[in-house]
């Protein structure tokens, strides 16, 4: 079987769903002919044809609020935003009408509707182009928030997704699009949402992380384990609803916990979890829970953008932090 | 008893040309467009395609980011920046390059720009012109409420933007214009028509014949104007500043083109349009047609050309060079333009950034 990389991981995806499920469409800007500016819908337009896969007029509340009439008709629309930066005038519809039209109508209409979008810095691309927004979608009731971390997760996982009845808001760690090689079967197998992966154990303390800083922890860890220090590494997943039962038996496990992302740090998903902890474990804590986060300034242009990013050796530093604490 | 239905509004859409496609006159030229005059825009025009080569050389070479060149809407960046006097604002999206240079803004400055700083929207000239403009057509609304405040002030100044064909599908454009129109506001809109939005033609992006109709449903006038034809462009531009200035209200001008180039160093044009059509396009692009013009009139010839290439040349080679001595940038140029006074969580996230400065890794 040939390995493939994220993106086509998330191609493979889409390909299999349309196969099996007619309902499922489409749209975006320039997803048609060109594929997706990072070739994610790459052979979609041959395959299956300009109704079901549709290149828009540049518009992107008008690409979600077709998506969610389309799916209130029992269609599955899976919506590219061609950067996340760029779904922004998008979030009338989402946040008014997409997240809620279940609770609106008592569950008379849904919701079944993907928006993908690539996300997150370090990819050298132009100002708007490298946000990091899952905590703002994770605070709007009726979302779930997913973000694939290598290629079988983002298979699996956007499989999941459009299978979902609720609106799922699919975040793709541009960064990683082509930095890993995985097989990944062609066979249909959706991963839970709702759940993390312990993506490596350890019994020392928690690493907490998702997207592409997952990667950067897990070289992190494997710095530390030179140092006999043991990290156990989680992959969130899916950011909500959290999964905070898996993080809680590792805490409980380790004692010490270190969530990493490259959000900005104030009220961010780490800030979540750091609470969840506190209400649910505290007494298994040795220690505060310790952030690596983004800091809390505009995503910095290109040239200043590996200054902001979490780094392994920030990373080594929150867990000495968390270790030497008295 | 009446069988039929009285007509209550007509409306139509003029296309404004002077220069035919092999620059020949097909019209008497404007009162504005003297032999110096012509030779000027020429030779901005000529400035703008010398730089705008550099600029993709420096991202092929890796000296610069991503960058969208205007390659083929030299004619329309120009005269728009030509036609504006110093007090208006302008207004742009990215691929204004020629109306900024005509504004004053420094060639480093864009240099900086899509090499990633952001002190390249720092102008040192025409500070009170907006920065270049990312987010499709959100510009258009910031012109209304520049507009609204030379109004309020009874100032005799205009506000002009520009946007591309795709853009022209987002609320943000339809809601500018039903702002310009109800308010009667002081401002010029631009449609650079140059086909496509990146792989997406323009014949797919709107149901409607022209763009510039969509300026009736705003309640002013729409034209067409040949955006391969400086005179042209530079012609009603005037006029619509002249109106908006006067207090006659705002403008929309499509100005038809062609994007010669990829979308952006990042895109391959040629996954998605043929050869042919490119080939057709290149026959009628500005430069060369102005020039068809001036050499027979005998105001152009080889000589003059190659000093003027020349003379680019040098000019951009002496931005190239501004832009890579620029010093480097240092953490707190992060942190410090966040607000007016740095916050305590900034002073504290600042400080532990620059323990780790030296370590930061180079994604
Ligand atoms: C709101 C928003 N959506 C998407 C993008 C990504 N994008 C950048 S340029 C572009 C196409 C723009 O085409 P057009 O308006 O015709 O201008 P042109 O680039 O052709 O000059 C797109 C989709 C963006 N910058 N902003
Ligand atoms: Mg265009």
């Amino acid at each position: 079987m040939a390995e493939i990389t994220l993106i086509e991981a998330i191609t493979q995806a889409l390909a299999y769903e349309m196969r099996v499920d007619e309902n499922v469409v489409v749209l975006g800007e320039d997803i048609g002919t060109n594929g997706g500016v990072f070739r994610a819908t790459l052979g979609l337009l041959q395959q299956f044809g300009p109704e079901r896969v549709m290149d828009t007029p540049l518009a992107e509340s008008m690409i979600a609020g077709a998506a969610i009439g389309m799916a209130s008709q029992g269609l599955k629309p899976v919506a590219e935003f061609q950067f996340v930066g760029f779904i922004y005038p998008a979030l009338d519809q989402l946040f008014s009408h997409a997240a809620r039209m279940r609770n609106r109508t008592r569950g008379r209409l849904t919701c079944p509707m993907v928006a993908r979008a690539p996300y997150g810095g370090g990819i050298h691309a132009p100002e708007h182009h490298s946000e990091s927004p899952e905590a703002l979608f994770s605070h709007i009731p009726g979302f779930k928030v997913v973000i694939p971390s290598s290629p079988a997760r983002a298979y699996g996982l956007l499989l999941a997704a459009i299978r979902d009845p609720d609106p799922v808001i699919y975040l793709e760690p541009s960064r990683i699009y082509r930095l890993v090689k995985q097989e990944v079967p062609d066979d249909g197998h959706a991963l839970p949402l709702g759940k993390c992966f312990v993506s490596r154990e350890g019994h020392d303390v928690t690493l907490v992380s998702w997207g592409a800083s997952l990667h950067e922890t897990n070289k992190a860890a494997n710095m530390l384990a030179k140092e006999n220090i043991h990290a156990e590494v989680i992959d969130v997943a899916t950011i909500s609803p959290l999964d905070i039962d898996t993080i809680l038996a590792s805490v409980a496990k380790t004692g010490r916990c270190v969530v990493v992302h490259e959000a900005a740090r104030n009220v961010g998903v780490g800030a979540e979890i750091a609470a969840q902890i506190m209400e649910k474990g505290i007494l298994t804590l040795l220690a505060p829970v310790q952030r690596v986060t983004g800091y809390d300034i505009t995503m910095p242009y290109p040239k200043m953008e590996h200054l902001y990013l979490p780094t392994e050796e920030r990373i080594i530093d929150a867990v000495y932090t968390a270790l030497e604490y008295k | 008893m009446e069988t039929t239905f009285p007509v209550v509004a007509n409306f139509e859409v003029t296309y404004h040309q002077y220069l035919g496609e092999n620059g020949e006159l097909i019209r008497p030229l404007p009162a504005f467009a003297t032999p110096d005059v012509l030779q000027f825009l020429y030779k901005e025009m000529v400035l703008v395609r010398t730089f705008d080569t550099k600029a993709i050389n420096l991202q092929r070479t890796g000296k610069m980011g991503t960058y969208p060149s205007i390659l083929g809407q030299e004619a329309i960046s120009v005269a728009m920046g030509n036609a504006m006097q110093k007090e208006d604002v302008l207004i742009p999206y990215y691929r204004d390059q020629g109306a900024q240079f005509q504004r004053g803004t420094a060639m480093e400055d864009i240099f900086r720009y899509w090499g990633g700083d952001e002190r390249g929207s720092n102008f040192r000239h025409s500070r009170e012109d907006f920065p270049i403009c990312v987010p499709i057509a959100t510009q258009y609304l910031h012109a209304t409420g520049i507009a609204k405040a030379f109004q309020y002030r009874k100032q005799p100044r205009v506000a002009v933007t520009a946007i591309g064909d795709g853009g022209t599908s987002k609320g943000d454009f339809y809601e500018a214009l039903n702002l310009a129109g109800a308010w009667n506001l002081p401002v010029v809109f631009v449609v650079n028509n140059n086909q496509w939005a990146i792989s997406v033609p323009r014949s797919i992006q709107t149901g409607t014949q022209t763009i510039a109709q969509k300026a009736f449903a705003g309640g002013f006038p729409g034209l067409q104007v040949d955006g391969n034809d400086v005179i042209a462009v530079r012609q009603v531009m005037s006029d619509a500043l002249e109106r908006a200035r006067n207090g006659h209200g705002p403008t929309l001008i499509e100005a038809v083109s062609y994007r010669l180039g990829d979308h952006t160093t990042a895109d391959d044009a040629s996954r998605y349009r043929s050869k042919e059509e490119l080939h057709a396009a290149w026959e009628k692009e500005p430069i060369l047609r102005l020039r068809k013009y001036l050499i027979a009139q005998g105001l152009w010839d080889d000589q003059r050309e190659e000093r003027l290439l020349a003379d680019c040349q040098a000019q951009v080679a002496q931005a190239v060079e501004a832009y890579e001595q620029t010093p480097k940038a240092n953490i707190d140029d992060i942190f410090d333009y966040t607000y007016e006074t740095l916050t305590e969580p900034l002073k504290e996230q600042k400080a532990y950034a620059k323990r780790f400065k030296e370590k930061a890794h180079h994604g």
